[in-house]
């Protein structure tokens, strides 16, 4: 077996020589990463709980006063949403987080001829859902759109590569993209226009955005802001594995629909219709 | 025996001064020396979340670990050297001890013609205000 005896390399040596060298390439690295300065950042506070299963309920029964979009403004200010209030059509690059539609639109497949007439021009309040089964998760070839232990379907704008896969899978129009800069920027310094608020990032052009249970504020320990804000305390926000939460008590003590929940994607956002 | 002896000596002499031009055009043609950027430092903060010799060379690295850890759900706190917890965050930590992206970030990027995309959804709340 053995070859050019003497000088060179036989085959055994080749192979011992190749696998070491396999080995030490696969190994160094991994050790590089336990010691790289990045990864003794990786321990912190406020991650995601598992066991947790946030959701929202809408008390929809007496409805919205008359034009009240608190929850709609609350958000929008939070998350540096732009409303393109001064365009000719604002609703043609609208990005919508959390947004008023009528109850046929919100529940279609549930209307009926002699219904509560009511019902006719109900608004009812409507965001992601964040289904226990998201098919836009399932879509997304980045994985930039994702579930969190707690249940929360979180988006990763820095991921997003703008497929609109999510948008084409997601059944209740819960995801907007962005046609074009969201905000205007200065041609000098390509800073965005004044920002409702400043301590949360915009976005840019390309990217799909959409409701994230404002996780960031979850995480100091706040309420959503369109929880926050609605006056009428009509959006309640809670940990369905707790039994003693809010949504716990509203779902044990009222009918609840859910958003299309024949499509099988389990929607965590429940609404009391009825009295 | 060479043929066109002369076009081809005078083509190579032609080719050698274009490839070396990044050493002679200075020299010859720049007016100086580039002053090195002089990123404006904290005024009030003294430590920063590491030595400054690995800030310099990693910050991206360390920037690119806090949006990992902090959008996909590691947690958002950092405990920093000097015992107090605080937020990873580009906006909200860096740019509150640091005097501002202008001064500070810009000043190197501009020099060494970088762009990171950080910029394009992230922004200094200080020129904001």
């Amino acid at each position: 077996m053995s070859t050019g005896e003497g000088k060179g390399m036989d085959r055994r040596g080749f192979l011992r020589l190749a696998g070491l060298g396999a080995l030490s390439a696969a190994a160094v690295p991994a050790g590089w990463d336990l010691l790289k300065p990045g990864a003794a950042l990786a321990a912190g506070a406020g991650a995601p709980v598992a066991g947790r299963r946030y959701a929202m309920v809408v008390d929809a029964r007496t409805g919205c006063p008359d034009g009240c979009r608190d929850c709609i403004g609350a958000c929008n200010t939070t998350h540096n949403i732009p409303t393109f209030a001064d365009e000719p059509d604002p609703r043609r690059h609208e990005l919508k987080w959390i947004w008023q539609t009528s109850f046929h639109s919100a529940f279609p497949g549930n209307e009926q001829e002699f219904a509560r007439e009511d019902l006719e021009s109900k608004q009812v309040t409507v965001l992601c859902n964040h289904c226990q089964n998201p098919p836009c998760v399932r879509v997304c070839p980045t994985k930039a759109t994702y579930q969190r232990p707690d249940g929360i379907v979180m988006m990763d704008f820095h991921r997003c590569i703008g497929c609109r896969f999510c948008m084409a899978g997601c059944p209740y129009g819960s995801r907007s993209f962005n046609w074009r800069d969201p905000w205007p920027r200065n041609a000098a310094t390509g800073e965005p226009a004044k920002l409702p608020n400043p301590e949360y990032p915009t976005r840019m052009r390309g990217v799909v955005e959409k409701c994230t249970f404002c996780s960031e504020r979850l995480d100091r320990g706040l309420q959503p802001a369109c929880v926050e804000a609605c006056k009428e305390k009509l959006l309640v926000f809670g940990d369905l594995h707790d039994a003693g939460s809010g949504v716990r008590a509203l779902l044990k003590e009222h009918y609840t629909i859910r958003r299309k929940a024949n499509l099988g994607t389990q929607p965590q956002v429940y609404y009391v219709i009825g009295a | 025996m060479i043929y066109d002896k002369g076009k081809i000596f005078l083509g190579l002499a032609i080719f050698v001064a274009l490839v070396a031009s990044p050493f002679w055009y200075n020299p010859v043609f720049g007016t100086g020396k580039t002053a090195p950027p002089e990123p404006k430092l904290p005024k009030t903060a003294t430590l920063c979340v590491l030595p400054k010799a690995q800030m310099r060379a990693g910050h991206m690295q360390v920037i690119y670990d806090w949006r990992e850890t902090v959008v996909r759900g590691g947690g958002r706190m950092y405990r920093h050297p000097d015992g107090v917890e605080r937020e990873m965050s580009l906006s909200n930590t860096c740019l509150k001890c640091h005097e501002g992206k202008k001064e500070f970030c810009n000043t190197c990027h501009t020099y060494l013609a970088v762009k990171p995309f950080c910029w394009d959804c992230h922004f200094d709340p200080k020129e904001q205000a």
